[in-house]
């Protein structure tokens, strides 16, 4: 079922530059399990838009299949949204994507829509650099099919029927760093400072912007000792950096210690402000990302925060030289050659 | 010993060796007969292979514009000699063997009731070409070059086209003339000219062209105005998507930024090109993806998705043999039921079937105005024959004064005007909804997508009494489909035999010549030719008025049969199954042979 909230608004809520407030941007009451990390997702892409002063309609949401896929209902309801079929987001995406270049394009998956079923979809996504915010809600099992491991599961973890995992699992932030992807981030659901100017940057970003967001299901793996438990990604967070994102027409108002801060431009004008807590680490390469990301792991520790960013990354329909005008928008005029020009060719095949 | 005679009327088959070249002058062969003026129908019979097997080209010549293929060869070009034993035993008695005589031909090749040519092909073209490259290319032209004096090809109809061909390369105009007048000159000196069985140029040809399916449909495509392709190589329907990119390269181009007016993405595979194509259509673009049997049974869940989510689709299958990998380059009619019912759960969907390239462009073109009109898929079912092989096929027209039906779209005007925006809601009574696309109103018409159950207003539910109210809406709509598409072709004013014949897409060259033939015989049999499913009221009178009526197609299961008694609600017994899938396209001989079968079993047991 859906629970539609109220519409009803209190006249005294706060707007932001366009006049909405942050009720706009919910959707409908969640209908997950109380606790699930994929709800704080949720509420952090509510509060990014918001801050951002998008206008709703003005981006498209979709997913694939899975409790993660189904949070597109629960925020952005003034935007259309698409849950489409299981593991084959990316694909939906790019073909809106063609369409109508100007919108933003939010997609939502989970680890098993992502790193198993859909897994070839989401490498070409990569591939061809489509322009689009990606969001992997990671929790380590098949949370709709009630718990089965994925396959970014931890080797010998225990499902909850008591399966034991023999085979490694996929670091979809690794993989991703390795195809080329042109920005590349993970996060924590329960780390909202971090992941809500981290998503605002991927929106900022012309090009495949990733997220591997960890979060937690609270019914099939929230063991102390699985990485995506809320205890163990607490005591194991290490971030690259605090982050901020300044909307192109803000002031940068933090001021961090000479040496360890790092203003990265955006395509659009605003910019991430880094305050760098990684040593040898600089976002704007990408083997220094790589090569923290394999001493992170070894020692244990989850890295998240922004790892990698390409500034120069030219998206999908650069790549492909199309027009700017939006191709749904193109009328018979622009499309339709006439029948002069049909002669022409039928002369060809004489 | 008896020879073929007769005039504008023969098959010619050439045998070749796959990579050789031998396209190109098999080509020119079949399209001087018709600047000649007479029809001809040309077949390309070739492995699924790059490079060193056997190949075919056949060349059927038909002064009654029998277009469809002919079994037996009349004139065999053998210049492959892996196939040679096959290529002399299909040689009809009487018909004549050419081959090169460069090397003495072995006596079990001799056969005593045909005519050999032979034309030292090999030895002629390494005598007056250097480059092996060119040696091995300029051997097809020096066979042409003999046939032309051979079967009375005019000179200059030849030479102007190699004019034309090479009109950007005009150093090689001199050596394809010269390789001409080799195999000319040969046989002026060897043999007698020309044969009894020979061509005279007529005006036969009108104003038609020849061009292939795949090459319409994707000028249909054009037309019809497709901004979004999205494909994956598969034969035969690859040329479907490159027909499209070709000419949108030629014809879409913004001429002050040189940027593109269309997009076209290579994907990753079937499933991901009939997404792409689902997310382009359902954010307001037109687009279509082109595959083959394979790729459609990869497309199932996507396909259901559009069908239950009412999303625009254009799918253009162009079928071969299957299942599995089968024939991937020989023709059958045989994905009828896999594409009309494809994906799970209850679901079928609308086909067009076009029977030459001037319905492969009209009906692609019209494909999209039906997907955006009922919010579903359409399928357009062509085949490896019509899709790769060269048709004389009416010219393609468009009128200027057409405008692109875009359906039940609410644009933010619209929205400011309705009083409440529900996506599945059937507001008109034809089962058809309203949509909106992504970004139009800042707090209207917003709605979910998604392949799960909902309610009328685009909200989730798991009430069974929304889900039926949906999916009944869905067969309202599929009646509406009926009145949409177009009506089958009937050939005859009303009704004039208790016997029918329904045929469809490529059978219909040969159902059509197969009525002729058996009319001549006396017996008189009321045709008709589906164009589309659903079928409209005029099938379900044909059927209805007939007492039996033979189901011609291209498969083993009698597909189309199946889908007449189930949509139909017909008595079985009175549909009669006339099939070939051997891969080959059906011929008027094996038509009539059924039909005779079946009607006068006597009169065949005799022969
Ligand atoms: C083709 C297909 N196969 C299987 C399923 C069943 N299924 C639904 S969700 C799911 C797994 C979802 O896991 P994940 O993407 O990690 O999402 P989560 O529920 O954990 O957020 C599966 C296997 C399906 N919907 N479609
Ligand atoms: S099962 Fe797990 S993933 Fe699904 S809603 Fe519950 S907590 Fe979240
Ligand atoms: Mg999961």
């Amino acid at each position: 079922m859906t629970y539609i909230r109220p519409s009803f608004r209190h006249p005294g809520l706060p707007k932001n530059d366009i006049g909405f407030t942050r009720a706009d941007y919910e959707g409908a009451i969640s209908t997950l399990c109380a606790g699930c990390g994929h709800d704080s997702i949720s509420g952090a892409i509510v509060q990014a838009c918001y801050e951002m002063s998008l206008e709703p309609h003005r981006l498209a949401k979709l997913s694939g299949i899975g409790c993660s896929s189904k949070t597109p209902t629960y925020f952005l309801s003034h935007s259309h949204g698409f849950n489409s079929v299981h593991g084959r987001m990316p694909s939906i995406a790019t073909g809106a994507y063609m369409a109508n270049r100007d919108l933003v394009y939010l997609g939502v998956s989970g680890d098993g829509d992502t790193a198993s079923i859909g897994m070839g979809q989401f490498v070409h996504a990569i591939r061809r650099n489509l322009n689009m915010v990606y969001i992997v809600m990671n929790n380590g099992c098949y949370g709709l099919t009630k718990g089965q491991h994925s396959a970014t599961a931890d080797a010998g973890s225990k499902s909850k029927d008591g399966a034991i995992n023999p085979f490694q699992s996929i670091d979809l932030v690794g993989m991703a760093l390795e195809l080329g992807a042109t920005f590349v981030g993970r996060s924590f659901s329960g780390d909202k400072t971090q992941l809500v100017p981290l998503i605002q940057a991927a929106m900022s970003h012309p090009g495949f912007a990733f997220l591997d967001v960890l979060s937690p299901c609270v019914t099939f793996n929230n063991k102390p000792e699985s990485t995506k438990s809320y205890d163990y990604v607490r005591a194991h967070l290490e971030a690259t950096a605090t982050i901020d994102f300044v909307p192109e027409k803000k002031e940068i108002t933090v001021d961090y210690a000479e040496g360890s801060s790092k203003n990265v431009k955006l395509h659009d004008g605003s910019r991430i402000q880094l305050h760098k807590l990684a040593p040898n680490w600089d976002p704007t390469d990408r083997g220094s990302a790589v090569n923290r990301l394999y001493e992170a792991k070894s020692k244990g520790e989850i890295l998240t925060g922004l790892l990698y960013i390409d500034q120069e990354s030219r998206d999908l329909h650069e790549l492909e030289n199309t027009v700017h005008r939006p191709l749904n928008s193109l009328q018979e005029t622009d499309l339709n050659p006439g029948a002069a020009a049909l002669e022409n060719i039928n002369e060809s095949f004489r | 010993m008896q020879q073929l005679s007769g005039v504008n009327d023969m098959v010619v088959r050439f045998a070749n060796v796959n990579g050789t070249g031998s396209a190109s002058a098999n080509n020119l062969f079949a399209k001087s007969i018709v600047r000649m003026g007479i029809p001809v129908s040309p077949k390309n019979i070739f492995p699924s292979n790059i490079q060193g097997l056997p190949t075919w080209y056949e060349v059927r010549v038909s002064e009654k514009d029998y277009l469809g293929r002919r079994d037996g060869v009349d004139i065999m070009v053998c210049v492959n000699p892996q196939s040679m034993m096959k290529d002399v035993q299909s040689v009809r008695p009487g018909g004549y063997f050419i081959y090169d005589n460069t090397k003495r031909l072995h006596e079990e090749f001799i056969r005593d009731d045909i005519h050999y040519i032979g034309i030292p092909m090999m030895e002629l073209s390494m005598k007056n070409y250097r480059d092996p490259r060119q040696r091995q290319l300029f051997k097809n032209i020096i066979y042409v070059g003999a046939l032309s004096l051979l079967l009375d090809i005019e000179f200059n109809v030849l030479e102007d086209m190699i004019k034309d061909q090479f009109k950007k390369k005009e150093k090689l105009i001199p050596p394809n003339i010269q390789a001409l007048e080799l195999g000319r000159t040969y046989v002026r000196e060897n043999y007698e000219f020309p044969l009894q069985l020979r061509l005279e140029r007529r005006d036969l040809v009108g104003d038609r062209i020849v061009i292939d399916g795949n090459t319409a449909c994707g000028l249909g495509a054009i037309y019809g105005g497709a901004t979004v392709v999205a494909w994956y190589p598969i034969t035969p329907s690859t040329s479907v998507a490159q027909a499209f990119e070709r000419y949108a390269n030629r014809l879409r181009i913004d001429p002050e930024t040189g940027q593109k007016k269309f997009a076209v993405i290579q994907a990753e595979d079937e499933l991901a090109a009939m997404g792409m194509v689902i997310g382009a259509t359902w954010n307001g673009s037109r687009a279509f993806t082109a595959t083959s049997g394979p790729g459609v049974s990869l497309m199932n869940e996507f396909i259901g998705l559009a069908y239950f989510a009412e999303i625009p689709v254009v799918l253009i299958n162009v079928q071969r043999g299957g299942p599995s990998t089968g024939m991937p380059t020989r023709t059958q009619q045989s994905d009828l039921v896999s594409t009309a019912y494809a994906s799970h759960g209850d679901t079928k969907h609308v086909l067009l079937l076009p029977a030459n390239p001037k319905e492969c462009f009209e009906m692609t073109a019209q494909a999209f105005d039906l997907a955006d009109r009922l919010q579903t898929p359409i399928m357009l079912m062509t085949d490896l024959d019509l899709g790769m092989n060269d048709h004389l096929s009416p010219p393609l027209k468009w009128d200027d004064e057409r405008k692109y039906d875009r359906g039940k779209v609410l644009n933010a005007e619209d929205l400011e005007r309705v009083k409440e925006f529900g996506r599945y809601l059937d507001v008109d009574g034809d089962g058809i909804p309203y949509r909106t696309l992504p970004g139009t109103h800042p707090s209207k018409g917003a709605f979910f997508t998604r392949g799960t159950s909902r309610d009328e207003y685009a909200r989730y539910t798991e009430d069974g009494a929304a889900y039926v109210r949906n999916v009944d809406r869905l067969v309202k709509k599929w009646n509406t489909a009926k009145t949409y598409v177009p009506a089958a072709e009937l050939y005859q004013d009303g009704k004039e035999s208790d016997t029918g014949m329904i045929f469809f897409g490529t059978t219909t060259y040969a159902a059509l010549e197969a009525m002729d033939i058996l009319e001549a015989d006396g017996l008189v049999i009321d045709s008709m030719r589906l164009k589309a499913f659903p079928f409209g009221a005029e099938v379900e009178q044909f059927v209805e008025e007939h007492d039996q009526i033979f189901i011609i197609e291209q498969n083993r299961d009698a597909q189309m049969r199946t889908l007449l008694i189930n949509e139909l609600d017909v008595n079985p017994g009175k549909l009669i199954s006339v099939l070939n899938y051997d891969g080959m396209p059906i011929t008027a001989d094996n038509i009539k042979g059924q039909i005779i079968n079946e009607l006068m079993p006597a009169t065949v047991n005799h022969k």
